[in-house]
């Protein structure tokens, strides 16, 4: 891919010794006017990316369902009321338990499985590699309006609607292929002299990936982990469809039974809101100094 | 990228010299890739069984009039078994070109279709130019880097909520232009507005992603080909135009097309934001079609399946063409 950029990149101008007009001819000289520029957008894009949330955190401390439509008057009587009527008065807690555990669920067994896979397509050239790598991403395609009907036959017919387990298998479904792609990625820009060094110490092709390529693979594993993570507790459809009992709601779910039809309780709904945001911002703060680099890998190797 | 792949320790030269008997070759494969098999097991598996078969027993959902009242279930103690019949190809005959095909199939075809490329060329280009401005020199780039993937940290269907606060008749938004004494549009009630806000309240979800990726991108960029480019007197939008671009290519064509994937499915956005029942209009094809199968009473699994079916139909044709243009390009990463 170098090559071709080298022989894209225009030559020409080597000719041509005077700096262009009004360019100053070395870029440190605009670094002041640049640098002034470059806060704004990035402090206006930030305002916008924050605005929502921090829009919802202060809702959630106007007392009345019907504050959210004068937040002036909010700033009155600031109080964390319905933080203690949602952790008191409603099933928060069952939520956050269902949430936890199917999001973790998905986490531990998709990033392990997903690491298995891309640490094979990585290294391995094995016949039916490429239609693997196919389905892996096609997978990515399935609109839930074609598996849905079937999963729930399926589901039922094994009597887990209405489990766990039927979450987290499907979650899986959809969070392991892309997982497996953006490891394999990342496996790949881990050199294979390792893994030859590991052969000749007697490992197993096992025990190179357990005991050599995991530990290095820290960084990829931990975007592979939050995009797991992320992808359960966002799961609506099939949370929506296949959990009927409400003390087992994640809480996708269980946000949506604030705004009914008839009444809207935009005030719980929010601190519910801000209330679910802590654990995943939590989570996100965990890995996210390692998501830049994980997401290179996965993203330039394809 | 290719040669770093060609020294994998599986792969052998023997591979592909001479071809012993069937049975010897499958002895031989076995042999040299089993763990590689076994390593891919749960996956194949696992997609085996929750997708490859539902996708089956979908298909063929889509050939019979299945619907809620029809199908196998269970009341009380009592199991009622299905009896719905097969129909052959009435019920994609009826989405396609039956007397509600544009109400119901076509016009939620080019509002999915206009959907997915105004969100995807907007998270691309401001994900791009985000990206841009992170990968500089610049006090506090973490701090904002935190602040800008936080759209995405936040679960979907928080943010959601928030934005129907916001976007409601009287919400702080109409306030806000209001004051400015601007046009306060209908978001969640008039289709234009509804069909703007989603893009909208898409494209606010959307960006981070791609701004993250594309950030990994930029920083694999050799940046001794800057210096080159400068050295040739190549200006900034020069160095954009035949560096940048053509080094992000690999990433960008991978995200681009998830991107496609992504947004061509995105159900929590829409469905979330109007709730199950409001603006028809506004309804993508996802949408739409769990409406037909889970949103009203009797639940039309049949039609529900067969939009399952034309959509993955439709995202694979464009996956097919999108990767023979790659190849044509030499831009695939794979």
């Amino acid at each position: 891919m170098s090559t071709t950029t080298f022989e894209k990149a225009p030559a020409g101008p080597v000719s041509d010794p005077q700096p262009r007009s009004g360019r100053p001819p070395r870029r440190g000289e605009r670094r002041p006017l640049r640098a002034a520029l470059l806060h704004g957008g990035l402090a206006v894009a930030s305002l916008i990316a924050l605005a929502p949330v921090a829009w919802l955190f202060f809702l959630s401390l106007g007392p009345d369902k019907d504050d959210y439509l004068h937040p002036g008057k909010i700033l009155g009587k600031l109080s964390f009321s319905n933080y203690s009527f949602v952790l008191e008065n409603t099933g928060f807690f069952d939520w956050f338990k269902s949430t936890m555990i199917v999001a973790l669920g998905t986490t531990l067994i998709g990033v392990f499985v997903a690491a298995t896979t891309g640490y094979a397509v990585s290294r391995m050239r094995f016949p039916g590699y490429k239609q693997l790598m196919w389905v892996l991403l096609l997978t990515q395609a399935f609109p839930i309006a074609i598996l849905i009907v079937p999963m729930y036959e399926i589901f039922g017919q094994l009597g887990l609607i209405d489990t766990y387990w039927a979450l987290i298998v499907i979650n899986c479904t959809t969070a392991v292929p892309y997982s497996a792609w953006l490891l394999k990625g990342y496996f790949d820009t881990i050199p294979f002299e390792i893994d030859e060094a590991g052969r000749v110490d007697g490992l197993t092709p096992f025990g190179t990936f357990f005991r050599l390529i995991l530990p290095l693979a820290r960084p990829g594993l931990a975007v592979a982990a939050f995009y797991n993570f992320i992808t359960a507790v966002s799961e609506v459809a099939f949370a929506t469809t296949f959990m009927l009992d409400d003390s087992k709601y994640t809480f996708a779910v269980g946000l949506q039974t604030f705004v009914s039809q008839h009444d809207a309780q935009w005030n719980y709904m929010a601190a519910t809101a801000v209330l679910i945001a802590i654990p995943v911002s939590v989570f996100f703060y965990v890995v996210q100094k390692n998501l830049v680099t994980g997401l290179t890998a996965g993203g330039t190797k394809g | 990228m290719t040669v770093a792949i060609d020294r994998a320790t599986g792969k052998r030269r023997g591979d592909r010299a001479p071809r012993p008997g069937l049975v010897q070759r499958v002895k031989n494969g076995y042999q040299k890739h089993w763990y590689a098999y076994v390593m891919i097991a749960p996956v194949v598996i696992v997609l085996g069984v929750l997708v490859g078969y539902p996708l089956v027993r979908g298909i063929y959902l889509t050939l019979t009039d299945a619907n809620s009242l029809n199908s196998a279930r269970t009341i009380g103690v009592n199991h009622i078994d299905a009896t719905y019949k097969f129909i052959g190809l009435d019920n994609y005959t009826d989405i396609l070109f039956g007397p509600t095909a544009y109400d119901r199939f076509w016009s939620h075809f080019l509002w999915t279709v206009f959907w997915t490329a105004a969100c995807v060329a907007l998270h691309y280009t401001i994900g791009l130019g985000l990206a841009l401005m992170l990968n500089e020199k610049l006090r506090g780039r973490t701090f904002y880097r935190l602040l800008l993937v936080l759209p995405w940290a936040v679960p979907t269907f928080v943010t959601v909520f928030s934005w129907r606060i916001m976007l409601a008749d009287s919400g702080v938004l109409n306030q806000v232009l209001g004051a400015l004494h601007l046009p306060q549009p209908q978001w969640l009630e008039d289709t234009f507005w509804q069909r703007f806000a989603a893009i909208m309240v898409n494209t606010w979800c959307g960006v981070p992603f791609m701004m993250l990726s594309l950030l990994g991108g930029l920083q694999s960029i050799d940046s001794s080909l800057y210096e080159a480019a400068e050295m040739d007197g190549a200006n900034a939008w020069q160095r954009f135009r035949h560096v940048t671009l053509p080094g992000l290519r690999a990433v960008s064509s991978t995200v681009v097309l998830l991107g496609v994937i992504w947004t061509f499915n995105q159900f929590a956005i829409i469905f979330l934001l109007f709730g199950p029942t409001g603006a028809p209009d506004a309804q993508i094809l996802v949408t739409w079609a769990y409406f037909l199968g889970f949103g009203q009473q009797p639940r039309d699994f049949a039609q529900s399946a067969a939009y399952g079916v034309l959509l993955l139909s439709i995202l694979t044709v464009f996956t097919s063409f999108y990767f023979r243009w790659l190849k044509r390009n030499d831009q695939l990463a794979v």
